[in-house]
């Protein structure tokens, strides 16, 4: 190790700046982190009720609640999830298991890194005009997903992609030398390996679903009614986001976006904690 | 016994088909978004006319002589975006380095999660916050009659591209070799020359791929910028309430119709340009440090 007394007067500067550039940059991301999560939290926690989270919002009784905000959350989720998995999954085994051909694995992979950087006003633009008007599906939960779906798509790619390599070649072999196929290899001895990849996936795209807003407020809309699983599918409702971006923006109600926003951080919370232990277990696998 | 190998062929030729139309799918949405936004982009442009549109200074498009300029929308969107990356940049930058070479691993170990917590906070959550709190902090500073600025967008873009940055750039340096650091380290430069003049110029094309990530969240923001920013279509100015490309399109959708909705098609496609010049630029640089 070098000691600092015999080093020059400007080497000793240069050292001293930048490391009080270092610790400054860091300590204003910490105060901002600090502030944000605080900030939401003390504004936002004091508003959560039981009313406000079990009940729709009423004129009558001159109340607000986000039950149909919080269950068209939940359709929306599970239909994004039911439709992206086999189209997700399907394509990284393709890309992985089948493909030969490496230029056309080129294509594709470069069109799933060009899908997760358009940003999501032109998804809700483009969702709109295909889904909602060419196949007249109009403003629903349905077409919302679908969005969502073309959004989230090259993030299920990927990280499918990421765990079946880490699939031994070994096992492969194992299987096609007993006579399997190369459909039921993958059904029985490929996919059961790589659950944890497809797991984080799946959850890092509950999370943007949960975070998306632009993409969803041209093709779900921002209705508050109260509906079944079907019924809510088919038409038109806001989700969490959407509707802290409503209350917030349109109608003045602070204390209940603030709610939103406090569930909506904790909800984060526990996707990034999930998916750091799935993925961790993913991490661990690769390097053993 | 022939007969059933054959059917067992046909199921995985089929199988291997299904998996193929999947793995198309992906590129399918690439080219229907292209197509669409180019054939409903269009035909504004061709009416108001190609330079009419790009550098006329005026929007009015529910006056009743309308004229559709978006000089404004992209000039904002460019000015925004710049200043988030003059803001943002360097703080995230030196706390990548920080995090990257200089926290013990217990404080990057609380730092890390935090960071990426920043990172899931969805759009509209920042824009709530900055709406109530640096809106009115900028109106009783600089003394302005309202708040809701240019400046207040900066600084909530500012915020918002921070995670990515540091992500990026922190696995940009992980990924420089010990034996560098070790070799300068030897050769008798302190640990923070160390950092700044041998793994940091190591890390650039990661470092600047995390630059360019943020510019493309910048400037494709939408939801956080609509509530801070104020949306009138004025000329850039940083006290100014502005309107940037995205926002021009998601504050008049809901009730346009006829010319003003084809004009809102032919902003998202000058947007949806400038997002693919910057992902070919990402994905150059990606490449670039991959090779290293």
């Amino acid at each position: 190790m070098i000691k600092m007394k015999t080093l020059s007067k400007k080497r000793k500067m240069y050292a001293l700046v930048m490391r009080c550039l270092m610790w400054l940059a860091a300590g204003i991301t910490c105060a901002l982190l600090l502030f944000m999560i605080s900030y939401i939290l003390w504004r936002g926690l004091p508003n959560i009720s039981w009313q406000l989270l079990s009940t729709k919002p009423s004129y009558l009784s001159n109340s607000i609640g986000i039950l149909p905000n919080i269950l068209n959350t939940l359709y929306i989720v599970i239909a994004t999830l039911v439709i992206i998995l086999p189209l997700g999954v399907g394509a990284a085994i393709y890309l992985t298991e089948y493909a030969k051909n490496q230029r056309l694995v080129a294509v594709i992979e470069y069109a799933a890194e060009t899908l997760s950087g358009i940003p999501s006003i032109i998804y809700g633009l483009v969702g709109m005009l295909v889904f909602c008007q060419f196949f007249s599906l109009g403003t629903s939960l349905f077409a919302g997903a679908l969005t969502l779906v073309i959004m989230n798509l090259p993030t299920v790619i990927r990280t499918t992609q990421e765990s079946l390599k880490t699939v031994p070649q070994s096992y492969r072999e194992g299987a096609f030398s007993l006579g399997a196929g190369k459909w039921r290899v993958i059904r029985t001895v490929v996919l059961p390996g790589s659950v944890d990849g497809i797991l984080t996936g799946c959850i890092l795209s509950v999370g943007r679903i949960l975070g998306e807003s632009a993409a969803l407020l041209f093709t779900a809309g921002f209705a508050h009614s109260l509906n079944g699983f079907f019924e809510g599918l088919n038409s038109a409702g806001a989700t969490l986001t959407v509707a802290l971006y409503v209350y917030a923006k349109e109608q003045g109600e602070f204390g209940v976006a603030f709610a939103i926003a406090a569930i909506l951080m904790i909800l984060t919370l526990i996707i990034n904690l999930t998916a750091t232990l799935v993925s961790n277990r993913l991490k661990r696998r690769i390097k053993a | 016994m022939i007969k059933k190998h054959n059917q067992k062929q046909l199921i995985e030729t089929l199988i291997h088909g299904i998996f193929l139309i999947f793995g198309l799918v992906a590129v399918g949405c690439v080219l229907l978004i292209t197509v669409y936004l180019v054939i409903s982009g269009i035909p504004a442009i061709r009416e108001i006319g190609l330079f009419e549109f790009l550098f006329g200074t005026k929007w009015a498009s529910t006056a009743d002589n309308p004229s559709f300029g978006i000089l404004p929308f992209i000039l904002t969107s460019i000015y925004g975006t710049a200043g988030a990356i003059i803001l943002g940049v360097p703080i995230g930058f030196f706390t990548a380095v920080y995090l990257a070479k200089a926290a013990s691993p217990k404080i990057k170990a609380v730092i890390e999660p935090v960071v990426g917590l920043l990172a899931g906070i969805p759009s509209v959550v920042y824009g709530l916050v900055g709406m109530l709190v640096l809106v009115p902090v900028i109106r009783v500073i600089f003394n302005v009659p309202d708040g809701t600025s240019l400046l207040a967008a900066i600084i909530v873009l500012a915020i918002m591209i921070l995670p990515s940055i540091i992500k990026v750039s922190v696995s940009a340096m992980e990924a420089v070799p010990k034996e560098y650091e070790d070799a300068s380290l030897a050769l008798g430069a302190t640990p923070v020359e160390t950092c700044f003049r041998v793994v940091v110029p190591a890390a650039k094309s990661g470092i600047a791929a995390a630059v360019v990530l943020g510019v493309g969240r910048a400037i494709g923001e939408a939801m956080a910028v609509m509530m801070v920013a104020g949306n009138v279509a004025n000329m850039p100015s940083l006290f100014e309430s502005v309107r940037f490309l995205t926002t021009a399109v998601a504050s008049e959708m809901s009730y346009s119709s006829g010319l003003q909705r084809q004009a809102l098609f032919s902003i998202a496609l000058v947007l949806f340009l400038f997002i693919m010049l910057i992902n070919a630029s990402l994905n150059l640089l990606l490449k670039r440090s991959k090779e290293k």
